[in-house]
C-alpha cells in the first residue's frame, strides 16, 4: 500500500486506527447505505442529519481516522489562550450511541466507483449507494520552497487542529525575548480566509503579555486579505508596531524557507526567525483525488445538492468542494451538509427535497472581547453557489458591539458543534 | 401636568409627562432620540408603545417610577419579586443601576442582558422610556413591530419548517442550550413571527439575523415559527 500525505499528517491517528480493523459489510442488504468520509463540519453534520431524519431507513457509515475531532475553527483561540485544547475537542460517541451511525475509525484509501465501494487502510472495504466525501484539505506539494511535510515539526502549519496547534502554541510561548514569529500565508483559495490573520492577532495577544518586544512578520502571496481593514485597525489599536504584513506588492509572493537554519527569505532578503508558521497552498483532501472527482486542486460540484460533476453517486462537501462563491469554512461545510443530506435522503427514500439554501458567517477574534464577523447568504444556480447578500463588521465599532460579537461567536461554536456531534 | 417639547429630530414626538417625571428626566439629561437607537438592544425582549405586549420580557409602558415586578402578565424571577416586595421602585437611580449591570443589581434576574456600561447610554434609554410613560406616546420602533393579522394567520408547514430550521441550528441549539445565542425552542408563534419580520425589516439589530431573515418569505417565517413552537422549551 502506498503511503499518502494524509497518513503523514495524522501519524498518531493512523496508528490508532490500525488497532481496530473494521468489520463492515458491503451494500445490497436491503437498507440503502450512505458512506461519509471525513468527520468534520461537513461529514459529521451530513451523517447526523441523514441518520436523524431518515429514522433508521438509511444505514449511515462514517469513516474518520481520528477518535477526537479538534475543530480548526476556534483553534486560534486556543493559541491565544482563550480556549483550552479540550474545549475544541469532540468525540463521535453520541453519533454512534444515539444516532446509530456506524463510526469506523480508519483511513479511506480508495474508491471503486464501478463497484461502489470504499477501501480502508485497515484492509476492509465498505459498499455504498451514495458516497459523501468531506475530507477537508491537504497541502500542495512544493508550494513553499524549502518546506515539505517532514518539516512540519520545525515549521508547523497548524492548519489542521490538534497536535499541530499545541506545537505552534508551545513554540510561541518559548520564543526568546524580542524574537521573531513569521507566518507564510497561503494563496487563494484556502480554508478559513480570515484564519491566518486571526492567528496573527492571537499570537500578538500572547506575545504582548509574555514577550512584548517580539516581532511578527507575515509574508503573504496575496495583495489583500479577508477583513483586512478590520484586522489592520485592530493591530494598530492593540499591537502597535508589532506586526509587519508584507503582501505580494512588496515581495511576499517570492519567498523560501530553510527549516534547518530557521530562516525565511523574502524577495532575496534572508531573515532569521524563531517561529515559522508555514501555511502552504491547499487542495482537496487526498481521497477526493483518489476517487477521481477532482479537477486541478478541487472537486467541482453541482450547487443544488453538492453532487460531484464527475459522478452522480458521489457528493463532496466543505473545503474540498469547488462550488462557487462560498468561503471554505466550517460554517459553509455545515450549511452544505444539510442541503446535501436532504437531497441524498430524498434520492434514497423518496422523502421531500426542498430547495437549497446556504449561509455562512465567519467570526474572528482580534483581542480580548474584540470580535468581528463577516457573513453572507447564498443560493444554488445552474452554474454555481452564488452569493445573494452579505455584511461585514465596521471599523470604529464600540467595544460593546465587539464584545457582543465575540459572545455571539461563542454561542455559534456551541451551536455548530452540537449540530455536528449531537 | 407640564407640557414640554423634546428635541426629537427623528421621532418628532410631543411628550406629556407628569411633574415627578419631569424632575426625573431633567435630572437624567437624557437624549430620548438617541435612546430610541440604544433601545434596539432591548427591543428583542421588551416592547413599548400602544401595542406593546409581553415578549421575552414585560412591556415597558409607564415603567418610570413604577413599583418593580408590577406588569400584570409577566412571570418575574423570584429574585425580582423579592426586591419588589422590599419596595423597589424604578426611579431614575434604580433603573440606571439595573441597566448598568442587571445581574449585579439583582442577581438571578431573568433579564439576560450584559448591561449598558456608559452612563450616557443609560440616561438616554431612560429618557426614551419616559416618552412611553404617562400617556403612552408611540414611536417609530414600536410602530414598526405591528404585524398584520393576515401574516399572523399564515399556517406554517411543519416539514418545510424543519428543513429550513437546519439553517438556524448552526447557532441556536435544539436541545435548548444557551451559550451566548438564545434558545428559540417552544417560542410563541406570534412572538417568533414578529421578531423575524422585525429582523427582516432591519428594525432589530443583529447583522446575522438580518441577513438570514432577509431572504425568508412570509410563508417560510410561518413554517419556522411552527417548527420551533413544536420543540420542547
Amino acid at each position: 500500500m502506498a503511503l499518502n500525505r494524509r497518513m503523514f499528517l495524522g501519524t498518531t491517528a493512523a496508528a490508532a486506527a490500525s488497532l481496530s480493523a473494521p468489520m463492515v459489510m458491503g451494500a445490497g442488504h436491503g437498507k440503502p447505505r450512505v458512506v461519509v468520509v471525513g468527520g468534520g463540519a461537513g461529514g459529521a453534520t451530513a451523517a447526523r442529519y441523514l441518520a436523524k431524519d431518515s429514522k433508521g431507513e438509511i444505514d449511515v457509515v462514517l469513516v474518520e481516522p481520528t477518535r477526537t475531532y479538534y475543530s480548526c475553527f476556534f483553534s486560534n483561540l486556543y493559541i491565544g489562550g482563550f480556549k483550552s485544547i479540550s474545549d475544541i475537542g469532540h468525540s463521535y460517541g453520541t453519533l454512534a450511541a444515539e444516532y446509530g451511525i456506524n463510526v469506523v475509525h480508519d483511513w479511506a484509501v480508495g474508491v471503486d466507483r464501478d463497484a461502489k465501494t470504499v477501501s480502508l487502510a485497515g484492509g476492509g472495504s465498505v459498499g455504498y449507494d451514495k458516497l459523501i466525501l468531506s475530507p477537508g484539505i491537504d497541502f500542495v506539494d512544493g508550494a513553499v520552497e524549502g518546506w515539505d511535510l517532514t518539516s512540519q515539526n520545525k515549521m508547523p502549519h497548524a492548519y489542521k487542529a490538534g497536535s499541530q496547534s499545541e506545537l505552534l502554541k508551545a513554540q510561541v510561548l518559548t520564543m526568546p525575548q524580542g524574537g521573531t514569529y513569521a507566518m507564510v500565508a497561503p494563496p487563494n483559495p484556502y480554508r478559513c480566509p480570515p484564519g491566518p490573520y486571526e492567528r496573527v492577532s492571537m499570537v500578538a495577544h500572547v506575545l504582548k503579555d509574555v514577550n512584548p518586544t517580539a516581532k511578527i512578520i507575515v509574508a503573504d502571496p496575496k495583495p489583500k486579505f479577508s477583513k483586512q481593514g478590520l484586522f489592520e485597525e485592530g493591530w494598530v489599536n492593540h499591537y502597535d508596531g508589532m506586526i509587519d504584513w508584507i503582501g505580494s506588492d512588496f515581495g511576499g509572493d517570492n519567498i523560501s524557507v530553510d527549516p534547518n537554519n530557521m530562516t525565511l527569505t523574502i524577495d532575496g532578503e534572508v531573515t532569521n526567525v524563531d517561529v515559522c508558521n508555514v501555511i502552504p497552498a491547499m487542495k482537496a483532501g487526498k481521497i477526493a483525488d483518489m476517487a477521481g472527482v477532482t479537477e486541478g486542486n478541487w472537486a467541482p460540484v453541482n450547487a443544488a445538492d453538492m453532487s460531484s460533476k464527475a459522478d452522480a453517486n458521489i457528493y463532496v462537501l466543505g473545503d474540498s468542494a469547488q462550488q462557487g462563491d462560498m468561503p471554505k469554512s466550517g460554517f459553509s461545510a455545515n450549511s452544505q451538509a444539510k442541503v446535501c443530506a436532504n437531497a441524498v435522503r430524498g434520492a434514497l427514500t423518496g422523502s421531500k427535497v426542498f430547495p437549497a439554501k446556504f449561509s455562512n458567517t465567519c467570526w474572528s477574534l482580534i483581542d480580548t472581547d474584540n470580535g468581528v464577523k463577516v457573513g453572507a447568504t447564498y443560493e444554488a444556480t445552474d452554474e454555481k453557489i452564488a452569493k445573494v447578500d452579505g455584511f461585514i463588521s465596521k471599523t470604529g465599532e464600540t467595544s460593546d458591539v465587539r464584545k457582543a460579537t465575540y459572545e455571539e461567536s461563542e454561542g455559534w461554536y456551541a451551536g455548530i458543534t452540537a449540530d455536528m456531534f449531537g | 401636568m407640564n407640557r414640554l417639547n423634546w428635541s426629537h429630530r427623528a421621532l418628532s414626538l410631543t411628550v406629556t409627562v407628569s411633574l415627578s417625571l419631569w424632575g426625573t428626566v431633567i435630572g437624567a439629561e437624557g437624549d430620548a432620540e438617541r435612546g430610541a437607537e440604544i433601545f434596539k438592544k432591548c427591543a428583542s425582549c421588551h416592547m413599548v408603545g400602544p401595542d406593546a405586549k409581553r415578549r421575552f420580557g414585560p412591556q415597558l409602558n409607564n415603567i418610570i417610577d413604577a413599583p418593580a415586578g408590577a406588569v400584570d402578565d409577566f412571570k418575574y424571577s423570584k429574585a425580582l419579586l423579592a426586591a419588589a416586595s422590599d419596595g423597589l421602585v424604578w426611579d431614575f437611580e434604580n433603573l440606571g443601576a439595573y441597566l448598568e449591570n442587571p445581574k449585579r443589581f439583582i442577581p438571578k434576574t431573568k433579564m439576560s442582558f450584559r448591561g449598558l456600561r456608559e452612563e450616557a447610554d443609560r440616561s438616554d434609554v431612560i429618557a426614551y422610556l419616559a416618552t412611553f410613560s404617562e400617556g403612552g406616546v408611540s414611536g417609530d420602533v414600536a410602530e414598526s413591530f405591528r404585524i398584520s393579522s393576515e401574516i399572523l394567520a399564515i399556517v406554517g408547514d411543519l416539514e418545510y419548517g424543519e428543513y429550513l430550521a437546519s439553517e438556524c441550528t448552526t447557532c441556536h441549539q435544539t436541545d435548548g442550550g444557551n451559550d451566548g445565542i438564545p434558545s428559540i425552542n417552544g417560542l410563541d408563534v406570534e412572538l417568533f413571527v414578529t421578531a423575524l419580520h422585525a429582523y427582516r425589516g432591519k428594525y432589530l439589530d443583529n447583522s446575522v439575523m438580518q441577513l438570514v431573515a432577509g431572504r425568508l418569505t412570509d410563508e417560510e417565517i410561518a413554517a419556522l415559527a411552527a417548527y420551533f413552537r413544536s420543540l420542547e422549551n
